[in-house]
């Protein structure tokens, strides 16, 4: 049965009083957690390398896992995938010269992409795309330095890092406006 | 533009008040209850949308069909449409859920309302839609809080409740619109990923209250428990203000694919920032850039800039009923009816045109009209037979217009080549769409 919502109100309060953890119009049944537990599942990176993860990994490194895991869908050297592994076919990782026109087809790393971060990130969290969460923290590292180098982005000998990914310079940093500044 | 003022206070009778150019006639009509409209809706019944093959005859002696005659089936305990209503289903773009986005498409032409069924809620999946155990599901806060916390669904069922009906819509929806030649396709291929439903769960704010917000909070990142662990930054504003953690969709729990077994529901907010099988707040400063925001639903402009963080999906409208696919029989009386909605609040206007916007008059606005809500419009017209050009416009509570289309591609542009129907090559299209009808009571997309 439902709990009238002046008797819930009055329990929240209770505890608010007792506990310290509850608004006033809620019961505060949130159980404290610590960091330390959470953080198999905090993966958040901020744009300014915020949350990046020990380890590292170099294009060569990148290369090898790349042509294993990546390339079936991305095709090889991240020049596009084929038709029918994939429900459209996948654009190249690398290439994009100046925009001319407003297709997000024309979006590439190296044209488009503000931050270096989003790499790392997006890897990490989504790819590979049947098995997620599956590559190691260096794996990542190595992946992204590979399709930086790829992108010319950084050298073939840079190791990317979390204090060596937040500094390669992305060409397209500036390239944005946002939209609804007063909302945000 | 010219908008013919007709007296509200007008001793004529109704059906005779024409308000605009090309057969409008006074959208009062369709509130009257009297033999004049009942005479003329008679005409040409606007029933017949799903083109029917044989009609039952009307003119000959009435006798029992086989189903009056004999007992009906047993009732199911979920039940599902008629048989007979079997094309009234979602279109899927990628049906065997290959590697990439899934989409499935609401069927406007085939509906009518505001309230999207959950069987035909629009889906836009990035990563398939996860079996997921409520009872295993955790929802953590953190971050720049005092405390962070982790819910279970069963601790969140015990929160005071909140409902209310909102639209969702995918930034990519309508985006066949930029191309430069019209696409023929229906409705449903053009403006499909939009639905509106009833919503009920926790505030979000009554969440972040219980967890303390830390003053230097300005965003939160939410994410999913789906295998791409989708996330979006959202303003922390909008987040107390009315966002929701979404328990129920139209009165039962959430269908998987719209994010059992909870989501993140900002009203008003691009589709994709409606966080599905939400899992993880995180309160920060400042975005996290992902993927989906750097990316994805960053729509290029003319300039070769891009816009960012777009946040709301602006006023729209469009034409469901005449549309392609759903032609006019002979000339006659009809309804022009179709779906007006805001991010911005609530639709305040809806004007309709059959001469290509040479002339406009009011339509009516089937009540409730509720802020970030589909808001149903219909407007009486007679056809007369000849060549007509359908098109509604909409504006919104907080003063904003539905542009036309040259206004609109004046500011966002146009792609150069003409696009598959299903790409979604740029985001957030909201001009007016224009239906084509010709002599023959066929409708196409036009340009006008």
């Amino acid at each position: 049965m439902f709990t009238p919502s002046r008797i819930s109100s009055a329990v929240g309060l209770a505890l608010c009083l007792v506990a310290g953890a509850a608004s006033a119009d809620g019961p505060g049944l949130g159980k404290p957690l610590t960091e330390a537990n959470i953080a198999a599942w905090d993966i958040s990176i901020g744009p300014d390398g915020k949350g990046l993860p020990p380890g590292g990994g170099t294009p060569a490194q990148g290369a090898r896992i790349y042509a294993e895991k990546c390339a079936p869908c991305h095709g090889p050297e991240g020049k596009g995938g084929v038709a029918g592994v994939t429900a459209a076919p996948l654009a190249p990782l690398v290439g994009g010269g100046p925009i001319t026109d407003i297709s997000a087809a024309m979006k590439r790393i190296a044209n488009f992409w503000p931050y270096p971060t989003t790499v790392f990130d997006y890897i990490r969290r989504s790819m590979p795309w049947q098995q997620p969460m599956t590559l190691s923290n260096d794996e990542v590292y190595a992946l992204t330095a590979y399709i930086l180098a790829l992108n010319k982005l950084v050298g073939d000998n840079d190791t990317m890092n979390a204090q060596t990914l937040p500094k390669v310079e992305m060409p397209n940093r500036d390239g944005f406006i946002p939209r609804f500044p007063e909302a945000m | 533009m010219s908008v013919p003022n007709y007296r509200r206070g007008s001793t004529k009778p109704a059906s005779s008040i024409a308000v605009a150019g090309n057969g409008l006639l006074n959208r009062r009509m369709l509130l009257g209850r009297g033999a004049v409209l009942a005479g003329a809706i008679g005409t040409a019944p606007l029933g017949s949308l799903t083109g029917a093959a044989a009609e039952p005859p009307t003119d000959g002696p009435l006798s029992d069909p086989p189903w009056s005659l004999e007992p009906g089936v047993a009732i199911e305990p979920y039940q599902r449409p008629s048989r007979f209503e079997k094309d009234v289903v979602r279109t899927l773009n990628n049906p065997t859920g290959l590697p990439g986005a899934q989409g499935a498409r609401t069927p406007h032409h085939l509906m009518n309302g505001s309230i999207t069924p959950n069987g035909l809620h629009f889906v836009v999946s990035w990563g398939g839609a996860p079996d997921i155990d409520p009872d295993q599901h955790r929802l953590v806060i953190h971050g720049l809080v005092k405390r962070p916390l982790v819910f279970t669904l069963d601790a969140l069922a015990r929160y005071p409740m909140t409902t209310r009906v909102t639209f969702l819509e995918c930034g990519g929806n309508s985006a066949p619109l930029f191309s430069p030649e019209p696409l023929q396709a229906n409705v449903q291929a053009l403006h499909g990923l939009a639905s509106c439903a009833e919503w009920t769960g926790v505030r979000l704010s009554t969440l972040l209250d219980e967890a303390s917000i830390d003053p230097k909070a300005k965003w939160f990142i939410a994410e999913g428990a789906d295998a791409p662990h989708l996330a979006r930054s959202v303003p922390l504003k909008k987040g107390l203000d009315d966002a929701m953690i979404a328990l129920y969709q139209n009165g039962e729990r959430l269908m998987p694919a719209n994010g059992y077994p909870m989501r993140l529901l900002l009203p008003g907010y691009e589709g994709n920032m409606n966080v599905k099988y939400l899992r993880r707040i995180k309160l920060v400063a400042e975005p996290a850039m992902s993927y989906w925001e750097a990316k994805i639903y960053a729509p290029i402009l003319p300039n070769g800039k891009a816009y960012q963080f777009y946040l709301l999906q602006e006023v729209k409208s469009f034409i469901t009923q005449p549309s392609p696919g759903v032609s006019l029989k002979g000339p006659g009386l009809y309804e022009i009816s179709g779906i007006a909605y805001s991010g911005a609040g609530r639709i305040t206007k809806v004007m309709v045109s059959t001469d290509g916007g040479k002339s406009w008059a009011e339509a009516a606005l089937s009540e409730p009209v509720l802020s970030k809500a589909f808001t149903r419009f219909r407007m009486p017209w007679r056809w007369d037979g000849g060549p007509a050009t359908l098109q509604s416009r909409a504006w919104d509570e907080a003063g904003n217009a539905q542009p036309t289309r040259a206004e609109f591609v004046a500011q966002r542009g146009e792609l150069k080549a003409v696009p598959p129907v299903g790409a979604v090559l740029n985001h957030h299209f909201n001009a007016v769409t224009s239906w084509g009808v010709d002599g023959t009571g066929e409708v196409k997309h036009v340009y006008a």
